[in-house]
């Protein structure tokens, strides 16, 4: 399997809803009962928030099945 | 499942039981391991094994008489191992080893031993070392007792001095030329002491009062060896007939005695749990299938014995007995490293835990069901039934992963929601006596196959045969939502009885086992056993091509005559049947059983690889995820209904599975296809893909594959995000980024518009953590 190549990130992703750059932010993010919160690239305006590939795929992941096996 | 069905599950898996040898040998000396030593030269280690079970090794290994060879299974293959002989070269080839013996603190009461030979000696070791004063009368001016009947050169005098200093090691008390009865009367002793065993040996005239049967011997209870007095234990040589001496016995006796004397002083019960001690029979399995039989190694100097060579290379003949037979055949049970009886004992650990990390829902998760281990037991124990049954007490305690089944039961609610699922009678008639069930992955897989076999089956058979599209319910019953499957099974039937119960004629080995199984009301007939009895479609000249290799559909296992119609088609096709070792009864699953696939992808991989090596000739399935399976893993795999449709070989052969999106796809079209074409129905309703068209690149549609993520899902994302304005810009590659949670899932998508609701996609991901996202317009 390849992976579609990723862009190397230099500039903060933009909220199309607001016009405004993301910063990182404060975001409860939960899973069967836990709660926790996190720093996530987050929009000032609306609140949209981004969580990029590795993330979801990564840490996420390995989180989601501590949880499911807890 | 509770602590009683746990035990009696254990008991089944018959792995844990001692080797025959180990189990004949009255003191369970750990033969195996011995062997396992000895084979890698080992002597040292060798020998710890030997010693740690019997207390005079260098005696034991020159006399014994070794019960353990008329059970060895290295019989079967040539001659049962020569298990004294090799256990003397250990001792012969081992470092020297002082080992302490561990001694447990003084008791009060003491023990009288009347009798100082093997038996009586082998009691008085053990209870000494229980810390019990022991007295050994021997009435004879030396110890050993019928030991000294050997010649100097079967058992030489300082190997029986050396083996008896570890009496006094542990502090046992001799008295010799002691005589009971003439120098000291047994009541006196009896008095004297909390307990006696007496093992006067073979000659023994007196029996000291003790009740004793018509030839003359002392009766005991052969489990505790307690005589008629009470206190008052015996054994050895003088329970036995002229002629059955046996040194292990005459030990073992010693050391049940002990056990017993043990028991008796410290008021506890003499006869609970005691079936394991002494000669007993196992049950363990072992397969000597493809062993080559060896003759045992001859010994060069006889007065010697094994050389530390020929030690080593008669030790490898032993067999290192071990059942295994369902790990041996099953990539599920082999990957968790170890065998039923301890997974057992982990899924039930799993289920009782109330706190704390969950080490089993894998190994639950992981089982395809397929009851493959439960052909080859022995003991007929079958791993999915308890996987199954663990799955829904997951599922009842709201325990179980939610990652694990959901793709598949979402699937399932695809199958059986409005757009695929429907039932008619046979178009122009209001009354079927059949019913064509295709099953949901026919459809997904080969909707063309399904046409053809419904319009074959319309032209052959009278009196009806009305169609229905939908799922049977397999993926709820496999991951252990029984709530769900029930409302399954209920929706079927209701649309069964309104076309008027007819007999249901399945394509699926999986619906075909369900129906059977769960619906024992609906009549049900594979589609292969009536295709067999009706006839195939007319063709120019039969197939000319070598064999396939048959390759059978795990849930079809215990369907013999539908095995037999397929085979029978085949013939009538003109095709070669080559049978895989494992067929039939003993088939192995493609990996989609039980839903291995979601809950264990790697491990489905290389179930299937397993089983792809297995031939390579091309596979013929009838089961529609077989196919695929197989074929996804770069198999070439033909359905019989390509054979039957005559579908160009190669074309059939070589086909990739349509990909999770496309399978939904053909459900849906399948369904508006044939209400309009066959019924004359319009269908109102649009594929979304129709409305918004995704350019996807193989590259990133594998991704989707491998991820589990659908065309529709990512359909809804943009959607939502082109219409709501939520969405991101990368501002260094310009592409949109936008996300949507429709259920459990949150999806991501990264994508680039060009208008008119044509979007690229560039990448797809997805998590189940919930993000709390307080969106302000």
């Amino acid at each position: 399997m390849t992976v579609p190549e990723k862009s190397t990130r230099e500039g903060p992703m933009v909220c199309l809803k607001c016009n405004l750059p993301l910063q990182p932010g404060k975001v409860a993010i939960s899973y069967l009962g836990s709660s926790f919160p996190v720093d996530l690239p987050k929009c000032p305006g609306c609140g949209q928030v981004y969580v990029e590939e590795a993330l979801a795929l990564g840490k996420m992941a390995e989180v989601e099945k501590l949880l499911e096996d807890k | 499942m509770d602590q009683d069905e746990l035990r009696k599950l254990e008991e089944r898996c018959i792995q844990y039981q001692p080797p025959n040898c180990a189990a004949a040998c009255p003191v369970h000396v750990d033969v195996r391991s011995m062997m396992a030593q000895a084979a890698r030269g080992n002597f040292t280690e060798a020998a710890g094994v030997f010693r740690k079970t019997v207390p005079f090794p260098g005696i034991v290994s020159r006399v014994c008489d070794e019960p353990c060879r008329a059970v060895c299974k290295r019989g079967d293959v040539g001659e049962p191992l020569r298990v004294a002989a090799i256990e003397k070269a250990c001792l012969d080839n081992a470092s020297e080893v002082h080992a302490k013996i561990p001694l447990l603190p003084k008791r009060e009461s003491r023990v009288a031993i009347v009798g100082g030979g093997l038996s009586g000696m082998s009691a008085a070791f053990e209870l000494a070392r229980k810390g019990y004063s022991t007295v050994v009368f021997e009435q004879e001016p030396r110890l050993g007792g019928s030991l000294w009947d050997y010649s100097e050169e079967k058992l030489p005098r300082d190997v029986i001095a050396e083996d008896l200093k570890v009496l006094s090691k542990v502090g046992v008390e001799v008295r010799l030329n002691a005589h009971v009865g003439r120098d000291q009367p047994f009541d006196v002793l009896c008095d004297e002491f909390g307990a006696v065993y007496v093992a006067a040996g073979p000659q023994a005239h007196d029996a000291f009062g003790l009740a004793r049967d018509e030839d003359g011997r002392v009766t005991v209870d052969p489990a505790t060896l307690a005589a008629s007095r009470e206190g008052v234990f015996a054994g050895g040589s003088m329970r036995r007939a002229e002629g059955q001496r046996s040194p292990i016995r005459s030990i073992s006796d010693g050391r049940i005695a002990a056990t017993s004397i043990d028991r008796y002083l410290q008021k506890v019960s003499l006869t609970a749990s005691r079936a394991a001690e002494g000669s007993v029979e196992s049950r363990l399995y072992t397969s000597t299938e493809g062993v080559e039989p060896l003759p045992a190694t001859p010994i060069g100097d006889a007065r010697q014995g094994y050389s530390s060579e020929e030690a080593v290379r008669e030790a490898s003949r032993c067999l290192q007995c071990q059942c295994l037979e369902c790990v041996k055949v099953c990539e599920y049970l082999n990957s968790f490293r170890g065998y039923p009886k301890k997974y057992i004992r982990q899924i039930y650990n799993n289920l009782s835990i109330v706190m704390g990390h969950r080490h089993a829902n894998k190994l639950i998760n992981s089982c395809s069901l397929c009851g493959l281990c439960g052909e080859v037991c022995p003991e007929d124990l079958h791993m999915g039934l308890v996987c199954r049954k663990a799955r829904e007490t997951m599922v009842e305690q709201g325990r179980m992963p939610p990652s694990a089944h959901d793709f598949p039961l979402r699937d399932m609610q695809s199958s059986n929601s409005e757009t695929c699922a429907f039932a008619r009678h046979q178009p122009g008639t209001t009354s079927s006596r059949f019913l064509f069930f295709p099953g949901c992955q026919l459809v997904a897989s080969s909707p063309k196959h399904v046409r053809n076999a419904y319009a074959l089956l319309m032209r052959n058979l009278s009196e009806g045969v009305g169609f229905m599209s939908r799922c049977c319910g397999a993926p709820a019953q496999w991951s252990g939502r029984v709530e769900l499957f029930e409302e399954t099974r209920e929706d079927f039937l209701a649309s069964w009885r309104a076309l008027g119960s007819p007999l249901v004629i399945a394509a699926c080995s999986t619906c075909h086992d369900i129906f059977r199984t769960h619906l024992s009301e609906v009549p049900v007939v594979s589609l292969w056993e009536t295709l067999d009895n009706l006839g195939l479609p007319e063709r120019e000249e039969k197939r000319t091509r070598e064999a396939v290799a048959v390759h059978d559909a795990c849930t079809a296992r215990h369907a013999t005559a539908l095995q037999a119609s397929v085979r029978s088609i085949l013939g009538r096709l003109g095709l070669e049947i080559e049978e895989l070792p494992l067929s039939r009864e003993k088939t192995e699953c493609c990996g989609y059983g039980g839903l291995m696939f979601f809950a264990n992808p790697e491990l489905a991989k290389s179930a299937i690889r397993r089983r792809i090596e297995e031939s390579p000739r091309d596979y013929l399935t009838y089961c529609a995820m077989c196919r695929d399976y197989l074929a996804f893993s770069g198999k070439r795999a033909l359905h019989l209904l390509d054979l039957i449709f005559d579908t160009p070989w190669d074309e059939a052969a070589l086909r990739k599975g349509p990909t999770y999106s496309q399978r939904r796809e053909n459900r849906v079209r399948l369904k508006n296809g044939m209400l309009r074409e066959l019924w004359g129905e319009s269908t109102p309703q649009e594929l979304r893909r129709e409305t918004i068209r995704l350019r996807i690149s193989d590259d990133v549609q594998q991704l989707m594959e491998d991820r589990l993520i659908l065309i529709e899902d990512l359909q809804q994302v943009i959607d939502a995000a082109e219409r709501s304005g939520y969405k991101l810009l990368d501002p260094v590659t310009g592409h949109f980024i936008a996300h949507d949670k429709p259920a459990g899932v949150t999806y991501w998508v990264e994508y680039s518009a060009f208008g008119n609701n044509d979007f690229l996609i560039h990448n797809a991901y997805s998590h189940r953590m919930e993000i709390t996202e307080d969106l302000k317009p």
